[in-house]
Parts: structure tokens; sequence; C-alpha cells
């Protein structure tokens, strides 16, 4: 039972150091979600919304919000992790981590579950704007906590391997940037995949992002573009992907052993 | 529990004079007697560290105790200058706190920082492991407490393997780094805790732990302040505050004293000393040689990533052919005079450069320098005997 309790004691310390660093810090991590959320619900939900009229079955405004919501968490998530991983590498504090015996699993866990409580907060922040601006309806909450849940995993440890190849802060802006950004925004945040021609339609359907989108809009709204359970599978496929490679970019040490 | 298997395993074969000192060792719980007179500090509860060993691995362990053991004890009885004393049980029981083979180190870029070192320290030992800027000291740290990794070769840390055990190696280890690493936002007593929860100290114990090395290393007072703001001397204490928190069984400090000033320095070896006599097996790296020559036991001096010399500091020591001294005298010497087995050099009109060449006693040299009418106000040496031994052994092997 020894190291049972080690590795969660290992494991407690590193996410409760993660939450305490974006905590102590909620003017650049935490407000600025909730600021563009309630730009694009005023914009977008209510000024062109309306004259955009119902798309999926639902009032354009309604229709945004779940993508908003998880544009939020994933983008959140990417961002701590690869803030602060980058950050313990570049001041060279991960030495505090790599000398004690904490197994790279729990290395890993730690900050993969310090993105996902930035993301779990930022999402909750943006859900309490949209409720200002409409009555969130909750088709299924196992499907929506799912999602969530697996959305903000992905792009957290999206954001470790990142931080692992980052060389300079410039690295860690270049693929939210140019990656993840032009990714959210095809990946059926403010559309239906319906609306795209076909061509379009079949290569959306290579973004993960839209896999995401669809299955948490299902667990919001009951509607969505992709079957659930494709979704799931892609999500936990990439998911495993990501792991394994994390693992072993920690296990030889890339990027924070000589 | 385990240490009392390993003694027992031993006891068996111990002749009958080294039964005294097993139930001796075994009264101090293993850890030699000292008395903490002058520090009102009371040391908290040992904290729970876990570890995981595995079973094959600590069976492999108390087999290697045990034939160790049995070597040594073979190899002194029957010798008269066989010593009980000087040579504790604590030694004969225990494996080395590090043992290093063959050791390769090729960085990525081609530079070989190491060539197949070996090395091996002793339990409980002080041992200073000086060389060159460039030497490989710093490679040879970092591989073994996982920072780098090894192109070849075994490292061991009280029997762990480096490769099969890398946690049951990290937990013996406390690393003091040359260059400071903590978070520059956190609060010091913030960094404490969490290397305690690195280490699987439960936050509560740990909590005890962080305020005994912060109050005993002058810190406690600014535990609440961001580390940014530490002085340079401040941050050093910090690093070591953070490598013991943990008790650890080998530390490891990489220039410890760097950039200190001389009262923090004095007090640094004081506490170094203690952390010694209470158990703590410490090596250290450091380019003032008076600190090694005032500290450690033993040194390994690293050249060109190879181990030059890995001796007992006193035997080495011995080898000084020479010594040089400065003296400051009363009045200017009209002339100097020539005298056997000294060398006489005048650095101004009040102070003089003598070679002592090993043999001579400082005895002679005043009476024959009062015989010519100088006066010697005061002696000192001109560098440590380590520092003047360490540049022999440098410039013999640059005349290679």
């Amino acid at each position: 039972m020894g190291h049972y309790r080690h590795d969660w004691i290992a494991f407690s310390t590193i996410l409760r150091k993660e939450i305490l660093r974006f905590s102590r810090i909620w003017v650049q991590t935490l407000l600025p979600s909730a600021i563009s959320a309630t730009l694009y619900l005023v914009i977008f939900g209510r000024l062109i919304g309306e004259r955009i009229g119902p798309m999926g079955g639902f009032a354009y405004l309604d229709f945004i919000v779940p993508g908003l919501v998880l544009m939020a968490v994933l983008t959140n998530a990417y961002s701590n992790v690869v803030t602060s991983f980058y950050s313990s590498r570049f001041s060279r504090y991960v030495e505090e981590l790599l000398v004690a015996p904490v197994p790279d699993w729990v290395i890993l866990a730690g900050f993969v579950a310090g993105g996902v409580a930035r993301g779990f907060m930022v999402g909750i922040l943006v859900i309490a704007v949209a409720l200002v601006f409409t009555r969130l309806q909750i088709h299924s909450y196992g499907v929506t906590l799912l999602v969530f849940l697996l959305t903000a995993v992905l792009f957290s440890l999206g954001g470790f391997i990142n931080a692992v190849y980052a060389d300079g802060f410039d690295d860690i802006a270049i693929i939210p940037t140019f990656v993840l950004t032009p990714l959210t925004y095809l990946g059926g945040v403010f559309y239906s995949l319906d609306l795209l021609p076909a061509f379009w339609q079949n290569l959306s359907l290579a973004n993960p992002v839209l896999y995401m989108i669809n299955a948490f809009r299902f667990g919001l709204l009951g509607v969505s573009d992709i079957p659930v359970g494709v979704a799931f599978a892609i999500i936990l496929g990439v998911i495993v992907l990501l792991t394994l490679y994390s693992l072993h970019l920690l296990r030889h040490g890339v990027g924070i052993k000589s | 529990m385990a240490s009392l298997w390993r003694k027992l395993a031993v006891a068996v074969k111990l002749p009958q004079r080294a039964w005294i000192l097993l139930v001796a060792t075994a009264a101090t719980g293993g850890r030699p007697t000292q008395s903490r007179a002058g520090n009102e500090i009371s040391p908290p509860p040992p904290a729970r560290v876990f570890t995981r060993p595995a079973s094959r691995a600590r069976a492999k362990s108390r087999r290697e105790v045990s034939r160790l053991s049995k070597s040594l004890v073979e190899k002194y009885s029957g010798n008269n200058q066989f010593n009980p004393v000087a040579l504790p049980l604590q030694v004969i029981l225990s494996m080395p706190a590090l043992a290093v083979r063959n050791l390769a180190k090729v960085y990525r870029n081609g530079h070989e920082a190491l060539h197949g070192v070996d090395l091996t320290v002793t339990e409980g030992d002080f041992f200073a492991l000086l060389g060159p800027n460039g030497a490989g000291k710093s490679t040879l740290i970092g591989i073994i407490t996982s920072l780098i990794n090894k192109t070849e070769g075994e490292v061991r840390v009280f029997g762990h393997d480096l490769d099969r055990e890398p946690e049951a190696v990290k937990a013996c280890l406390g690393l003091v780094p040359q260059e400071f690493n903590c978070n520059l936002f956190l609060p010091v007593v913030e960094v404490i805790l969490n290397q305690a929860g690195y280490h699987g100290i439960p936050r509560r114990e740990a909590g005890s732990q962080a305020e005994y090395y912060l109050r005993r290393l002058e810190l406690w007072d600014r535990r609440g302040s961001q580390t940014r703001l530490l002085s340079g001397g401040m941050k050093r204490r910090l690093m070591i505050a953070r490598a013991l928190v943990h008790r650890p069984r080998l530390l490891i400090l990489d220039e410890p004293t760097a950039g200190m000033d001389v009262e923090i320095r004095h007090i640094m070896w004081t506490f170094l000393r203690e952390l010694n006599a209470e158990g703590t097996t410490i090596i250290l790296t450091t380019h003032y040689l008076e600190e090694a020559e005032s500290l450690c036991r033993h040194i390994a001096i690293i050249d060109g990533g190879r181990i030059a010399e890995s001796v007992e500091l006193g035997g080495l020591l011995g080898r000084l052919k020479t010594e040089a001294f400065v003296l400051d005298l009363k009045g200017r010497p009209a002339r100097l005079p020539r005298l056997d087995g000294f060398a006489l050099n005048p650095l101004d009109d009040h102070s003089l450069e003598v070679t002592v060449t090993k043999g001579n006693s400082l005895n002679g040299l005043f009476a024959a320098l009062s015989r010519h009418g100088i006066e010697v106000v005061s002696l000192r040496n001109k560098r440590s005997r380590l520092e003047q031994l360490f540049l022999t052994l440098m410039e013999g092997k640059g005349a290679k």
C-alpha cells in the first residue's frame, strides 16, 4: 500500500500546486475566457444570431453555447499545461520532480489534472455567463460531464507534448494560434456540418475537435452531426495515443534531461 | 526493521569482539551518537518516506551486506592494526552509499564528458569531488541524481540500482544544485512543502519538517517571502532545506557555499558537519579547496572525465613534497640568507615567501632566520595544502 499512498501524495501535491498557480493569477487565467464568451454571446448570439434564425432545430444562441463552453475548456486546459510545464523547464524547477521518487505517470497525471481543473473552472464560468443570456437545458448529464472531462484531458496532454518540445515562449504560442484556434473554429462551434458542401464536410471529419463539440452538443441539446459513440471512440483513441507518447517522452527525458 | 534483519544476518558471521560493537550500534539506532548541545531546535520525528524497493532487490541487498561484512571481518581478523573504534561497525555492516562503475557519458553533440568513471563513497563519509571547470563533476552528479541520462555504466545508491529501482535511489538522495532552481514566485515554505509532497510525506508531517530545517538554516522568518526576493545566500540555504526535507541518507551539494559571505560560509560548514555527524553521507563539489580540506575525509579529483585520484584526505596531503608559507617580518632584512631545505623569496619589504621541503621543521627555519637578525611577526599558509596539492596534480597532468 505504501507506494500507492506515496504516489497519491505526490499527485495531490502537483495538482495543488497547479490549482494555486492559476488561481493566484486568475485575472490572466480565468477571467479572459468569461469575457470572450460574453462577447461571443452578445455579438453572435444576440445581435447577429437573431437574423440567422434557428440552427439544428434550436435558436442560434442556444446552438453555439455548447461550442463556446467547450472552446473555453480546451483552450484553457491546453494553455495551463503548456505554460506551467514549459515554465518549470525554463526555470529548471522541473528538477524538483525529476530528483524525487515520483513515477513518470504521476508527473503526467498531476499536470493533466491541473489542466482539467482549470478547464473545469473556466467551463463553469462560461456556463454561468451563458445562463445570463439563455436557459440552458441539459439533455444528458453523463454525456455532458464525460465529454467535458475527456476534452480537457486530451488537450492537457497536447499542451504537455507542446511544452516538452518548446524551445522558447514563442513555441508555446505557435500551436494554439496556428493549430488550435483554426481547428476549434472549423470544428462546428458556430455552424452545423450540414451547412458545408460535401467536400468540406468530409474534410471536417478529420478534425478531432468536431467530434468533441458535437458530442458535447448532444449532451446539452440532444443533437449531433456525428454519432456520439463514434465521437467517444475517437476521443478515447486520441487520449490513449497522446498518453503513451507523453510517457515515452518522460521516460527518455526528452526536453528535460541531457 | 530491515536494518535489524541486516544486523542479525551479519551477526552470526562476526568474531566475538565485534559482538560488543553490534550491541552498541543497535543501542544507538545504527547511527553514531552525537551531542546536540547548543542546538535548541528539536528535530521533528522522522518523516514517513515511502520507498518501493522490490523484494528481490531487498534480498540481494541483504546478500551483498552479508558478503561485504564477511570479507571485511576476514580481512581484519588477526590483524593487530584492527581498531574497532576507528572502524565503526556501521562501516562494516553497510554497503557503499554510492558505487559508480564504468560510467560514461557522451552528449548528443559528441562531447565525451565521462570516460568509464569508477567511484565508491562509504556510508557516513564526507566526500569531496574536485576538479577544474568542465572536468565532468556536474555531469557525474547529474547522472547520479537522474537529471542526466548516462550512456553506459552502473550507478548504485545504498545498493539500489539506478536503472532498475530509480525511485528507491531517488528516495535516498538529496540534491543541492549549483544554480538556483526554485519557482521564483512561490513562498519559501511552499517550496519545501512541495518537495516533501513529491517524496510522499503527508502535508501535516511536512510542516514540522519544513519548520525544523527553515529554523535551523535561519530562514523561518522569511517563510512567507517569494523566493525571488531572497538574497544569494538565502537562496542557497533554501535549496539545502529543500534537499533535506525528506531526510536523505546521501546529500549531494554542488558548490554549496559559492557566493556566500565568510560568516555564512562558516555557519554552513558547522551545519554540514552536524548533519554528517548525525549520519548523513555527504558528497560536495567545491572550488574552495580550503572548504574541502576543512570538511571532508575523502576526496576524488576528476579531470577530463576520469577520476585522477580517489583517496583519504590525510594520505593525499602526506604526499605534499613542499609547503609554501608567507612570513610577515619586522623590519626590512639587509639580505636574505641561503638555507638548506628552505627556498626564500621576498614578496615585498616586509614579507617573505618560504617554500619548505618535506622533512624540514619550521623551528629550524625560525632559528636560522633569528641567527641572521630577521624577526618574524606572523606566519600564514600561502594557500591551503589541498590547493597546493591540487595545483601540483593538475600541473603534473599538464606536463604529461
